[in-house]
């Protein structure tokens, strides 16, 4: 199971940094939504993958009779899922805000707290006009 | 003695409720935030007063013995640590009572500002890596909530790189333990110092080490990590942004510190050549960043990303002295670093702008501004007697004595660049005359505001001042946390051994 899984990381780490390499926010959002996975899969996978059974001591006995699932990863997982969880909502939100108050999702066009662009330069130029006209 | 380590933890937190529940009533809100201020700080101190006598302290929270429960440490880093974020925490505490508008106070400014106090000193006293991570993330989410607060158009495009940026680094973060966790069996900081030794494959513990450097680089700002830092820090308010200056990024090397001391250690040649190039890349770009730079914010953000580069080297050097030099560069740092911030803010209310062009005049027309000013200016580029004269001296003897002349030649022609920012911050907003035009017409503050606002001022820099002439004593406690740093047979034995 194990080099399966690795090749599924493998995977969603290549698409998600695609995604995040994006200009555009919600790209950008999905590819987090994707890496996010990724790296819990990834704790997953280097925690160590038993077919045993859950870490549950029967009643009776100081401690379980056969192996159990190292039950470790899993706790770091569910808590990552829950910070990731967070993080995501607040990302998304701001995305929004973003669009609403800056008028667009191209991270590269988000310059109201950038300084003023010097207007001789050739490449800029266009683009400060078209802010305008957004605007 | 638990409590001491709980405390620093406690006291914010509980703050941040009682802010949360008193929204409303806005006197008793700032009291009680300034009071949690100063509560934290005194735990600080009475903990820096402990381990000062009694060595590390743990505490295993629930009972559960060593690597597998979650361990509180404060060794003498840790301690010093605190103490400098109740210091820097009161004093900005104090500052945003008149600096925040009532607005962003009544929308939860204070709650965020504690949940953000808890975040770092949890980040300071944690002795398990994974902990380490939901402390950031509560550190993080804290910080997001006061860099967007009252919503304005650059916030938000400030916020939009912040978050992009710290979510990468987050998730570098978590890779970085699930692959340490499959490697060494165990997260626990001080169990790892063991462990690491046993693992045969010492190219992939450099493997994991790189992820860490660039989870906690992006943190820490440096070289070539560090964009998201002067894209964000000048959109908040000042109270916000000073300790975001003082604190946010130092958490970041202090993390770096901790781990590439007490866990990779096992191939200094690469990971440590590699933090000494990101460290001199880290002073130059900063500078000269901040050298193109015409708003007071930007300026200051620029160097914080300089003066990272130097708390680097003493790390990369990992000589005594360098280790040294780095933690003394870590308490001058920001002590220094939020008083420039909150001097900035108070430029900009006497003189109604950020913006160089704008200003002028302020010498002749309140000249104790100007004194005051020039205290942390002087400091950061280090003239003596001031904290940063010392800080600079030791790193660059450090330098100079493992033969590494050409970072130590950078590290001073960085100091020479940071006089050149800070004199062009005096000649602008201060010598010069007001320049004529549409300026920006502000009421002139009133004298209680002012004096509210200055006092924190005052205290910083008098810390700064007292740090630079009376230095023996802090080069002694900075030596003795270099010490514990480099032995951590210590450390060790406190969190694995009798620490139950």
């Amino acid at each position: 199971v194990a080099p399966v899984l690795a090749l599924v990381v493998g995977l969603l780490f290549g698409a998600a940094v695609y995604l995040m390499l994006s200009r555009n926010l919600v790209r950008y959002l999905l590819g987090l939504v994707l890496i996010s996975s990724a790296a819990n899969l990834l704790i997953f996978c280097a925690g160590g993958l038993t077919r045993a059974v859950p870490a549950i001591v029967p009643p009776g006995l100081a401690a379980p009779a056969e192996p159990v699932a190292n039950a470790l990863p899993q706790a770091l997982i569910l808590t990552a899922i829950v910070i990731s969880f967070g993080l995501l909502a607040f990302a998304l939100v701001l995305a929004y805000r973003a669009y609403e108050d800056l008028g667009t999702v191209d991270t590269d066009r988000m310059r109201a707290a950038e300084p003023p662009l010097h207007e001789s330069a050739d490449d800029v130029v266009p683009r400060s006009e078209a802010e305008r006209a957004a605007a | 003695m638990s409590w001491l380590l709980v405390l620093p933890l406690l006291v914010p937190l509980g703050t941040a409720a009682l802010t949360f529940l008193l929204r409303r009533a806005r006197a008793v809100v700032w009291t009680t935030s300034v009071g949690g201020a100063a509560a934290l700080l005194a735990c600080g101190v009475v903990l820096l007063v402990t381990v000062w006598s009694a060595g590390v302290v743990a505490v295993q929270l629930g009972d559960w013995p060593a690597p597998f429960g979650i361990t509180l440490v404060a060794d003498r880093l840790s301690a010093i640590m605190v103490v400098i974020v109740g210091i820097t925490g009161l004093c900005v505490a104090v500052y945003a009572v008149v600096d925040v508008d009532a607005d962003r106070q009544r929308l939860g400014f204070h709650t965020l500002f504690h949940v953000l106090l808890t975040g770092i000193c949890g980040a300071f006293l944690t002795g398990d890596l994974f902990n380490l991570y939901v402390w950031f993330e509560v550190m993080l989410i804290a910080s997001f909530g006061l860099l967007v607060l009252g919503g304005e158009r650059s916030q938000i495009d400030g916020a939009v790189k912040y978050v992009a940026i710290n979510l990468v680094s987050t998730v570098t973060f978590l890779i970085a333990v699930g692959l340490l966790y499959g490697i060494t069996g165990t997260l626990n900081l001080a169990d790892l110092h063991l462990r690491v030794r046993e693992v045969a494959d010492p190219g992939l513990l450099s493997a994991v080490a790189v992820l860490f450097m660039i989870a906690f680089g992006i943190k820490a700002a440096v070289f070539p990590l560090f964009f998201w830092l002067p894209a964000s820090y000048h959109t908040p308010p000042v109270a916000v942004a000073a300790i975001f200056a003082a604190l946010l990024t130092k958490v970041g090397v202090y993390a770096l510190i901790r781990v590439f001391t007490l866990i990779f250690t096992q191939d200094v040649g690469y990971t440590h050549t590699l933090l000494l190039v990101v460290a001199a890349l880290t002073m130059v770009t900063g500078v000269l960043g901040a050298a193109a730079q015409s708003d007071i914010r930007r300026i200051l953000s620029f160097h914080i990303v300089s003066q990272i580069g130097y708390m680097v080297l003493g790390l990369a050097l990992f000589t005594p002295l360098g280790l040294i030099g780095a933690v003394f560069y870590l308490v001058h740092h920001i002590i220094v670093k939020a008083n420039l911030f909150l001097i900035g803010g108070l430029v900009r209310r006497t003189g109604g702008s950020f913006e160089l062009a704008r200003l002028g005049g302020l010498y002749s027309e309140r000249p104790w501004l100007a004194i005051l000013f020039l205290i942390p200016a002087l400091s950061l580029a280090g003239f003596p007697p001031l904290s940063g004269f010392w800080a600079k001296l030791l790193l660059i003897k450090a330098s100079l004595e493992v033969e590494h002349y050409l970072i130590a030649a950078v590290a001073l022609v960085v100091g020479l660049l940071t006089v050149y920012s800070m004199t062009k911050i005096w000649i602008a907003a201060f010598w010069k005359p007001r320049p004529a035009g549409p300026g920006v017409p502000i009421a002139a503050p009133s004298r209680r505001d002012l004096t509210v606002l200055a006092v924190p001022v005052v205290a910083m820099a008098s810390v700064t001042v007292i740090i630079g002439v009376w230095a023996e004593p802090f080069v002694e406690i900075a030596t003795l946390a270099a010490a514990d740093l480099l032995d951590p047979a210590a450390y060790v034995s406190a969190v694995l051994g009798g620490g139950s």
